[in-house]
C-alpha cells in the first residue's frame, strides 16, 4: 500500500530537472507510505555511463571499506577479464554503487563473490536503484535526489502491508538489466506465482508480493515477450489489485488491475509524461496546467518510450 | 487561522446593497483545517473561494450552510463530501470521491472527475462537465448525477434510487445489482452489469431527462437517450440466479 | 438455518429413538458425516442456495476456557474484595480526537443494526448500556432516534453499504467506527432478507420493502490502509476532529490489520474473532473463515507494542465474551475493551427457554435458535414484526442487560483483585497459563504448570 511518483522526460533540456522535479512529486505522496522509500534513476550522470555496468547494493556498510571493496572487486575481475574493466565504488546515500566496463552477469558474479552479504536491488547500464527504511523526504535527501539529472525517475513510498518494513522490501523492484517496477495495492496469489518461478530456477531476495510481479516480467521479457506483452500476461497470471510502474532503459509502462481500485494518474505534455497515485504529486510539474491529464484505464497497459 | 485577502462581508454597516462579497481562502498558506472550520462556521448566504488547491484531499467536506465555494483548480479525494447545503463548483478536476454522501445541495465539477463521484449520495445533484472514471453513482441512493462525457466500468454498482446521467458513452457492467436508481446514456454503453436493462423511455422519463440536463445547464437532446434500470430478477435469492451471487 | 421454507422431513426415525436405544441397535453415527452434516446437504439438495443464518461460528474452538489465572498467594499480594478499589473505567479514542469516550465499565455493546434488531431491542440495548457507564453501537442500516436517544455513548459505524449515512448523524456520534469487516465473516459484506426489510427499515436503506438485501463487502470509496488514511481525514474534517475514530476488522491478520489501522490514523482498532455473531450470513462463512478471538489478540497487541502505540491505540476485543473471566482474560491478553453482541442479545431474552414451545414449533429450540434472518424471534429481538417485537418490553430488558454488564464487570474485578490489580487493564499476560497446548500457542501464554509456549520466537 503505497505512493507511486514516476516521470519520463521527453525533452532533454529538462533531464537536468530530474530529481528535482521528482522529489517535488514524491513529496506529495509520502502520507500514501511514511515506512519507506526507493528511488530508480536512469542515466544520471556520475551514477551511471553508458558500455559500464553498474550495480546498487543495499546500505551503505557492505562490511569492509569502500577502499576494500574495490580492490577485492579488481582482484577478482582480474581473473577473468582484461585489464581495462576499471571497477569503481562510491557510496550516494544508504546505497552503494559498483560499477565495471564489463557485463552485468560478470559482475553480478563477481560481486556476489567478493561480497557475500550484500543485496544487490538494482542493475544495469542506465539505472540506479535507492532504497532505505524512514521518512521519504529524508531518504531523497540523504541520497541527493534533488540534484540528480537524468531521463527518467520513479520513486516509491510504503506502508508495508505482509511483508517486513525493510529497505531490502521496499520498491523498486529492480531483477533484470534496467528494469525496475513499483506496486500499489496487493496480490492475492503471489505465493503460487513465487513457487512456479522457482520451479523455473528463479531466485527471490524477499517475501514481497512486489517481487514476484517484478520476477515475473523479468521471466517473460527473457522469454521474448515485449514490456507490454509482459504486463498483459502478468494480468493473466497474478490476481489481486494493483497499479504497476514498470520502468526499462528507455520506456515507462502503467497498467491497473481490471478492478482498478488503486488510484492512478497521467499528465502527458510534449516535455514529458509524468504518472502519480494522486493529483498533488503532479501539481507542481512545468506546465500542468495545460497537460493532458487522465486517468489510465482498468486493465490497459500504456507504455512510452524515448 | 484563515487568511483573509478580501474584507468580510460587512451586512451590518451596508444595508439593503449586499453583494455577497467572496472570502479567498489561499491553501498555499491556509491549512485545509482551517479552511473546513472556517465554513462550518461560515453564515448563510456566504461565497469563499479556494485558490491554489494543488489536489488536495477533502476540500470543502461537510458543508451544512447556504453558501458558495468556488475551488480554483484541481481537487483530491473526496472534495465536497457529505455536501448538505449550498453549492460547491470546482474549477478543475476532482479526485476519488468526489461528493460522496451527498445530501442535498449542489456540486459542480468543469472537469473530470475520478473514481467513485457521488458514491453513496442521498440527495442533491453532482454536474462533472468531463468524464467520470470508474464507480460513478456507486451505491447511490437519491442523488442526481449528470456526467457530460464518459463514465468508467462498474458505475452505478448496486445503485439504489436517484438518476444518473451520461451525455458520453458508458464503461462495462454499468447498473451491476441495480435497484431503483434510473440510468440514462446518450452514447454507447460497453457492458450492462447483473441485473440491468434497457427499458422503455416514456414521456414521463423524457420529462424528467430534459429537467436534470437542464439543471446542469446543458442542451443535448432527451430523445437521444436510452434508460437503463432493474430487471429485479435478483431481489431475492432463488436457485434461478446462482450464478450471479 | 433455513432460508426458504423446507418441508419438514416426512420420516426421520432415527432422530425420535432415544440414544439408549441407538446404543442397543448398534448403529454408529460418523464423525464426518453426523446428523448435522446430512441435514445440511438434504437442505442444499432441495434449495440450491446455500444456508443462511444467525450467530457465530459453532464449531469448538481454543477459547478462553482454555486459560486459567495465577491468583496471588505468598509470592503476590491479592486486594480485599468489596473493599479495596479495582477500577474499571477506559479512556478510548485519545490519540488524536478531542472529545474522547470515557467509560466506567471495559464492557462495550458490539454493533448491531436496527433491521438486525427490533426497535425494541436497541432501546434496550441503549437503556441497559447507559445505565452502567458504557457505549453501544449501530449497526448497517443508519442510527435511529429511539438509539440514539437511550445511548449517552453512541458509535456510528460507517460501512460499505452506507446505508442511512447522514452527516448530521455523524456529528451526533459520539466515536465513528469505520467497518472493514466482522469476525463471522472476514471478507464478506452483510445480508438482511426480505421478512425484515420492512416499510421503515428499508426507509432508512432506500430498498425496496421486502427484498433479500446483500450489502458490498468493499468501501465504495477507498480501498486499503493508503486511501483509508485519507478517508479518516476526511471524516475528522467533517467532524471538525472531535469524534474518535475506530478501525474494525474481523480477524484473518490482525497482525498485519492493527498494524495497517495504527498507520493510517485510527483512534481505536476494534478485532472480532470468528466467534463473533452476526444477523445474517452463510453458514460456511462463520465456520470457516477467520481466526478464533484468542488467536488475534497478541498478534494484534504484538502490532501495537512494536508500533509503541499500545494503550495509546486502544484495542477493543469481540466475539465470544461471556464471562467476567472472558473480560479479564481478554484485557490481560492486551486489550483495553471488550465487546458483547451475542450474549447482550442473551441477555435481554434471547433463546429463554420460556419460548421453548415456540422455537419447537419453528423446527429449534431454546438455546439452538439462529435463525435471526427469518425475523420470526418469539423473544421479540431479532425481528421486525410488530406483535413479535411489542414481547419485548426495553425497560425490563434493558434492566436485564444492566445486570448482566454489572455482572461481567464484577467478575473481571473479582480475578484482578486476586492478581492484586488496582485496575482491570494492569491485569497482564504473565497472570495467565494454558490449558492445552493450542490454547497455548495461541495466547501466548505458558501451557499450565510450565514455562513452555509452542511456537513462541517465530510468526
Amino acid at each position: 500500500m503505497c505512493g507511486i511518483a514516476a516521470l519520463q522526460l521527453r525533452n532533454p533540456s529538462l533531464h537536468p530537472r530530474m530529481g528535482s522535479l521528482l522529489s517535488s512529486m514524491l513529496c506529495q505522496i509520502v502520507d500514501r507510505g511514511p515506512d519507506s522509500a526507493g528511488l530508480a534513476v536512469y542515466n544520471t550522470p556520475g551514477l551511471v555511463s553508458e558500455g559500464t555496468s553498474t550495480l546498487s547494493l543495499l546500505g551503505r556498510d557492505q562490511g569492509i571499506t569502500t577502499a576494500a571493496i574495490t580492490a577485492g572487486v579488481a582482484a577478482l575481475l582480474a581473473g577473468v577479464l582484461p585489464a581495462d574493466a576499471q571497477p569503481a565504488v562510491q557510496v550516494v546515500g544508504d546505497t552503494t554503487l559498483v560499477s565495471a566496463a564489463v557485463g552485468t552477469d560478470l559482475l553480478v558474479k563477481a560481486v556476489s563473490e567478493t561480497l557475500p552479504g550484500s543485496t544487490i536491488i538494482g542493475r544495469g547500464e542506465h539505472v540506479a536503484v535507492m532504497k532505505s527504511v524512514g521518512h521519504p523526504m529524508e531518504i531523497a535527501a540523504d541520497h541527493g535526489l534533488e540534484a540528480m539529472s537524468g531521463s527518467q525517475g520513479l520513486s516509491h513510498t510504503r506502508m508495508a502491508t505482509e511483508s517486513a518494513v525493510t529497505a531490502g522490501g521496499s520498491h523498486p523492484f529492480s531483477v533484470a538489466d534496467d528494469l525496475c517496477l513499483v506496486h500499489n495495492g496487493s496480490f492475492s496469489n503471489h505465493a503460487t506465482v513465487r513457487r512456479d518461478l522457482k520451479r523455473e530456477g528463479v531466485v527471490f531476495d524477499s517475501d514481497n508480493d512486489t517481487e514476484v510481479g517484478a520476477r515475473y516480467v523479468a521471466s517473460r521479457l527473457k522469454q521474448g515477450d515485449t514490456l507490454e506483452e509482459a504486463l498483459v500476461n502478468l494480468g493473466k497470471v497474478l490476481d489481486g489489485f494493483y497499479t504497476l510502474v514498470v520502468t526499462t532503459a528507455d520506456s515507462m509502462a502503467v497498467v491497473r488491475d481490471p478492478i482498478a481500485c488503486k488510484p492512478a494518474i497521467i499528465a502527458e505534455t510534449d516535455d514529458y509524461v509524468a504518472m502519480a497515485s494522486e493529483y498533488r504529486a503532479l501539481a507542481g510539474l512545468p506546465g500542468i496546467d495545460n497537460a493532458r491529464i487522465f486517468e489510465p484505464e482498468p486493465g490497459k497497459v500504456y507504455t512510452w518510450s524515448l | 487561522m484563515v487568511t483573509l485577502t478580501a474584507p468580510e462581508s460587512t451586512a451590518s454597516t451596508a444595508p439593503e446593497a449586499r453583494v455577497p462579497e467572496s472570502t479567498t481562502v489561499d491553501l498555499a498558506v491556509t491549512s485545509v483545517r482551517e479552511l473546513n472550520q472556517a465554513i462550518h462556521n461560515a453564515a448563510d448566504g456566504q461565497a469563499w473561494t479556494v485558490t491554489n488547491p494543488g489536489g488536495k484531499h477533502s476540500l470543502a467536506v461537510g458543508i451544512d450552510a447556504d453558501i458558495a465555494v468556488t475551488i480554483e483548480g484541481h481537487a483530491g479525494y473526496y472534495a465536497a463530501g457529505m455536501h448538505q447545503k449550498g453549492g460547491v463548483t470546482i474549477n478543475g478536476n476532482a479526485g476519488v470521491g468526489l461528493a460522496e454522501n451527498i445530501m442535498s445541495g449542489r456540486v459542480h465539477v468543469k472537469g473530470d472527475a475520478s473514481q467513485s463521484a457521488a458514491a453513496t449520495g442521498h440527495g442533491g445533484l453532482v454536474v462533472i462537465d468531463g468524464n467520470a472514471g470508474a464507480r460513478c453513482g456507486i451505491s447511490m441512493k437519491g442523488v442526481d448525477i449528470v456526467v457530460g462525457g464518459n463514465i468508467g466500468h462498474m458505475s452505478a454498482f448496486m445503485a439504489q434510487a436517484g438518476r444518473l446521467v451520461v451525455c458520453g458513452d458508458a464503461g462495462d457492467a454499468l447498473g451491476d445489482s441495480i435497484y431503483e436508481a434510473r440510468i440514462y446514456v446518450k452514447g454507447t454503453v460497453a457492458s450492462l452489469g447483473a441485473d440491468c436493462v434497457e427499458k422503455p423511455m416514456k414521456a414521463e422519463h423524457l420529462a424528467e431527462l430534459g429537467d436534470l440536463l437542464a439543471a446542469a445547464g446543458r442542451t443535448d437532446n432527451p430523445a437521444d437517450f436510452t434508460r437503463y434500470g432493474s430487471a429485479r430478477n435478483l431481489y431475492h435469492f432463488h436457485v434461478d440466479n446462482s450464478t450471479a451471487y | 438455518m433455513t432460508i426458504t421454507s423446507i418441508p419438514a422431513p416426512v420420516e426421520a426415525p432415527v432422530q425420535n429413538i432415544a440414544a439408549s436405544d441407538i446404543a442397543a441397535l448398534g448403529l454408529r453415527e460418523s464423525a464426518t458425516f453426523d446428523r448435522a452434516t446430512i441435514a445440511d446437504i438434504q437442505r442444499a439438495a432441495s434449495t440450491g442456495v446455500y444456508d443462511i443464518r444467525g450467530w457465530g461460528a459453532k464449531r469448538k474452538v481454543p477459547h478462553f476456557d482454555d486459560l486459567l489465572f495465577l491468583g496471588a498467594s505468598m509470592s503476590r499480594y491479592p486486594l480485599e474484595g468489596y473493599r479495596e478499589k479495582c477500577d474499571t473505567d477506559v479512556v478510548l479514542g485519545d490519540r488524536h480526537a478531542t472529545r474522547p469516550l470515557h467509560l466506567q465499565t471495559p464492557v462495550t455493546i458490539a454493533g448491531m443494526s436496527f433491521g438486525a434488531l427490533s426497535a425494541n431491542a436497541k432501546e434496550a440495548l441503549g437503556r441497559g448500556a447507559t445505565e452502567v457507564g458504557t457505549s453501544t453501537t449501530t449497526g448497517d442500516g443508519g442510527m435511529t432516534p429511539e438509539e440514539r436517544g437511550q445511548s449517552k455513548h453512541l458509535v456510528y459505524q460507517y460501512l460499505p453499504s452506507r446505508y442511512g449515512m447522514n452527516p448530521d448523524d455523524l456529528r451526533k456520534a459520539d466515536a465513528i467506527e469505520i467497518v472493514l469487516g466482522q469476525g463471522a465473516k472476514p471478507g464478506g459484506g452483510g445480508m438482511l432478507l426480505g421478512q425484515k426489510i420492512t416499510e421503515r427499515v428499508a426507509g432508512m436503506r432506500t430498498l425496496p420493502v421486502g427484498i433479500d438485501q446483500r450489502s458490498a463487502s468493499r468501501h465504495p470509496d477507498w480501498t486499503g490502509p493508503d486511501d483509508l488514511e485519507i478517508k479518516i481525514g476526511e471524516l475528522r474534517e467533517i467532524t471538525d476532529w472531535k469524534t474518535p475514530i475506530y478501525v474494525k476488522i474481523g480477524a484473518s491478520r490482525p497482525y498485519y490489520d492493527t498494524a495497517l489501522a495504527v498507520k493510517s490514523g485510527a483512534d481505536v482498532v476494534v478485532v472480532d474473532g470468528m466467534q463473533g455473531g452476526t444477523a445474517a450470513t452463510q453458514q460456511v462463512f462463520i465456520e470457516n473463515v477467520g481466526i478464533p478471538t484468542l488467536a488475534a489478540i497478541p498478534q494484534a497487541v504484538q502490532a501495537l507494542q512494536e508500533l509503541g502505540v499500545h494503550r495509546k491505540v486502544q484495542l477493543i476485543v469481540s466475539g465470544g465474551i461471556r464471562t467476567g473471566a472472558d473480560v479479564a482474560k481478554a484485557m490481560a491478553l492486551g486489550a483495553d475493551a471488550v465487546a458483547i453482541g451475542t450474549a447482550a442479545l442473551i441477555a435481554l431474552g434471547d433463546n429463554d427457554p420460556r419460548h421453548a414451545a415456540e422455537y419447537s414449533a419453528l423446527g429449534s429450540a431454546a438455546g439452538f435458535y439462529d435463525d435471526f434472518q427469518d425475523g420470526r424471534d418469539p423473544a421479540g429481538i431479532t425481528t421486525q414484526d410488530p406483535e413479535l417485537s411489542s414481547r419485548l418490553d426495553p425497560v425490563v430488558a434493558g434492566k436485564r442487560l444492566a445486570n448482566y454488564l454489572r455482572v461481567l464487570t464484577m467478575e473481571a474485578q473479582t480475578i484482578a483483585r486476586a492478581c492484586g490489580k488496582s485496575h482491570l487493564h494492569n491485569l497482564e499476560p504473565e497472570d495467565l497459563v494454558a490449558l492445552t497446548i493450542e490454547a497455548s500457542a495461541m495466547a501466548r501464554v505458558p501451557l499450565a504448570g510450565t514455562s513452555w509456549i509452542p511456537g513462541q520466537g517465530s510468526f
